[in-house]
C-alpha cells in the first residue's frame, strides 16, 4: 500500500487561514459536548416527568405519557431531527416559522439538534424512571399513604427519593447514548465531531488520520463520562439494594 | 397557514418499496450475521483462554463506544478505497450496499453479543455440570445444553434489538443509498414536498416499529408469564 502517513497534517494551517486542523477537531469536539449536556439537561427533566406520570393512577394521564414514550421509541432518530429540522418551521404559524429560518443558521441546526436529541432520550429516561418506580416495594406507597400524606406528598417525600437513586446506573448507558447519537446530527449540517471528521477528509486528504483521530476523541468521550458516572453511582447507592453495600 | 399536498405519494409508492426493501435485506442481514458473530463473541468472552476473552472484550467495548454514524463513515468514505486496492477492483465500483451491511453487521454483533452473553450467564450453572456429568465435551453442552436454554430466555431481547437495528437502516442515508427513508427525502425533494414525504416515512416507520414492538411484548409474556 503506498500510503503516505502524515500525522503532522493536524498542526497545518486549516484552508480558512485562521485556525490549524486540530482546533477543527476541537470545535466539533465542543460542539458535540455543549449538544449532548443541554439535550441531556432537557432529557432528563422531560424524561423525569412523563416517567412519574406513567406511573400515577389517573388514566388519562397515564396513556398521554404512554403515547409520547411510544412516539418517540418507534421512530428512527434521523426522520425524528429531519422533522424537527425541515418539517416543524413550515407548520409553525407564519411569523414564528419565518423568524426561526431567518435566525443564525448554526443556531438553528443547533436548537433543532438539542430539541430532537433531548425528547427523544426523554422517553429513554421515562422508561427507566418507571421502572425505578416500579421497583419500589409497594409498602412504601401504602405507609406514605397510612401517615396522611396526599398522593403528590407521597411521591415526593417516599417514592421519588429513592426512585432517582435507583435509577442513576441505568441513565448511565442513556447519558453514554446522547453523545453517540449526537453524530446523527451531522445530517443536517451541523458541525460537531463527526462532521468536522468528514471535513478534515475533504481538506487534508488524510482519511486515515482524520478518522482514527475522530474515532479516539469519540473512545475519550466514552470513558471519561463512565468514568465519572462511576464515582456518581457510587455516591448514590443505596444500601441493601442491589450493587449496595 | 401550509398547504399540504399528498399527491406524490401514489406515484412514488414502487420507488419507496424498493427503498423498504433495501432497509429490510440490511436489516435481515445484520440480524443474523450480528446473532452468529455475536455468539461466537459471548462465548469468546466467557472462555477460560485469557486472549479470547481480551479480544471479545475490546471489540466489543470498542464498537459500544463509538457512533453507528462513525462507523458508518468509515465504511463509506473510507474503506470503498482500502478494498478497491486490496482486492484489485476497479476504481468506483459500488460498493455502497456492501459496505453498509458490513459496517452494521459488524456494529450490531457488539450489541447482541452483550445480549447473548446475559442469556448464556442466566443458565444455572447445574445445567452445565450435569452435562458434564453425563459425559458431554464443552462442545456438546454448549451445543446441546446451554445455548438452547439460553436463546429461549433472549427471543424477546434479540427482537427488540432488530426493531431498534431496523430504525438504525436509515443512516444509511450518509452514504445517499436509497433505503425507505432515502427514497422517501429523494422523492420529497423532488417534487418540493419534502414536509408531507418526511411526515409520511415517520408515520410508516411508527406503524412498523410500534406493531413489531406490540408483538414482542405478547411473545414476552408467553415465555415469562408474570
Amino acid at each position: 500500500m503506498g500510503y503516505q502517513w502524515n500525522w503532522d497534517v493536524f498542526l497545518q494551517p486549516s484552508a480558512t487561514g485562521d485556525d490549524t486542523y486540530l482546533g477543527w477537531m476541537f470545535a466539533g469536539f465542543k460542539m458535540t459536548i455543549a449538544l449532548s449536556l443541554s439535550a441531556w439537561v432537557l432529557a432528563l427533566l422531560l424524561g423525569a416527568l412523563i416517567g412519574v406520570l406513567r406511573t400515577v393512577p389517573n388514566k388519562m394521564l397515564a396513556g398521554i405519557a404512554t403515547a409520547y414514550v411510544e412516539l418517540f421509541r418507534n421512530i428512527p432518530l434521523l426522520v425524528q431531527l429531519f422533522i424537527w429540522y425541515f418539517v416543524l418551521p413550515e407548520l409553525l404559524p407564519t411569523s414564528i416559522g419565518d423568524a426561526f429560518k431567518q435566525s443564525n443558521p448554526v443556531m438553528q441546526q443547533f436548537l433543532a439538534s438539542m430539541i430532537c436529541l433531548g425528547l427523544f432520550t426523554s422517553a429513554r429516561v421515562a422508561e427507566q424512571v418507571r421502572a425505578g418506580i416500579n421497583s419500589l416495594p409497594k409498602g412504601q406507597k401504602n405507609a406514605g399513604l397510612a401517615l396522611g400524606f396526599t398522593l403528590p406528598q407521597t411521591y415526593r417525600h417516599v417514592m421519588l427519593p429513592m426512585a432517582f437513586r435507583l435509577v442513576v446506573p441505568p441513565l448511565t448507558s442513556e447519558f453514554l447514548n446522547i453523545f453517540k447519537n449526537s453524530a446523527v446530527c451531522s445530517t443536517i449540517g451541523l458541525l460537531e465531531l463527526a462532521a468536522q471528521g468528514r471535513q478534515l477528509v475533504d481538506y487534508t486528504a488524510q482519511p486515515y488520520e482524520s478518522f482514527i483521530a475522530v474515532t479516539l476523541a469519540y473512545v475519550a468521550i466514552n470513558i471519561l463520562v463512565m468514568t465519572l458516572m462511576k464515582k456518581l453511582e457510587d455516591k448514590v447507592r443505596v444500601p441493601g439494594y442491589m450493587g449496595g453495600k | 397557514m401550509y398547504e399540504f399536498d399528498w399527491s406524490s405519494i401514489p406515484g412514488a409508492l414502487p420507488f419507496l418499496w424498493d427503498g423498504m426493501k433495501i432497509s429490510l435485506e440490511i436489516t435481515i442481514q445484520a440480524v443474523i450475521f450480528g446473532i452468529v458473530w455475536g455468539t461466537l463473541l459471548a462465548m469468546m468472552r466467557l472462555s477460560s483462554v485469557k486472549p479470547l476473552s481480551w479480544f471479545a472484550a475490546g471489540y466489543v467495548n470498542f464498537f459500544r463506544a463509538i457512533p453507528l454514524v462513525m462507523v458508518l463513515l468509515w465504511f463509506f468514505l473510507i474503506m470503498p478505497k482500502f478494498f478497491e486496492q486490496l482486492l484489485g477492483l476497479p476504481a468506483g465500483t459500488d460498493m455502497r450496499l456492501a459496505s453498509a451491511m458490513l459496517g452494521f453487521a459488524l456494529f450490531e454483533s457488539a450489541y447482541y453479543s452483550e445480549i447473548i452473553r446475559a442469556g448464556i450467564q442466566s443458565v444455572p450453572k447445574g445445567q452445565i455440570s450435569a452435562a458434564y456429568a453425563m459425559g458431554m465435551t464443552y462442545n456438546q453442552a454448549m451445543r446441546l445444553v446451554v445455548l438452547p436454554q439460553a436463546f429461549r430466555n433472549m427471543i424477546p431481547l434479540l427482537l427488540t434489538q432488530a426493531i431498534i437495528l431496523f430504525q438504525d437502516t436509515s443512516l444509511v442515508y450518509v452514504s445517499a443509498l436509497a433505503d425507505f427513508f432515502g427514497a422517501s427525502y429523494k422523492v420529497g425533494d423532488r417534487d418540493g414536498r419534502l414536509v408531507e414525504m418526511l411526515l409520511f416515512a415517520g408515520a410508516v416507520y411508527f406503524v412498523i416499529c410500534f406493531s413489531a414492538s406490540q408483538l414482542v411484548k405478547r411473545l414476552q409474556k408467553k415465555y415469562h408469564p408474570a
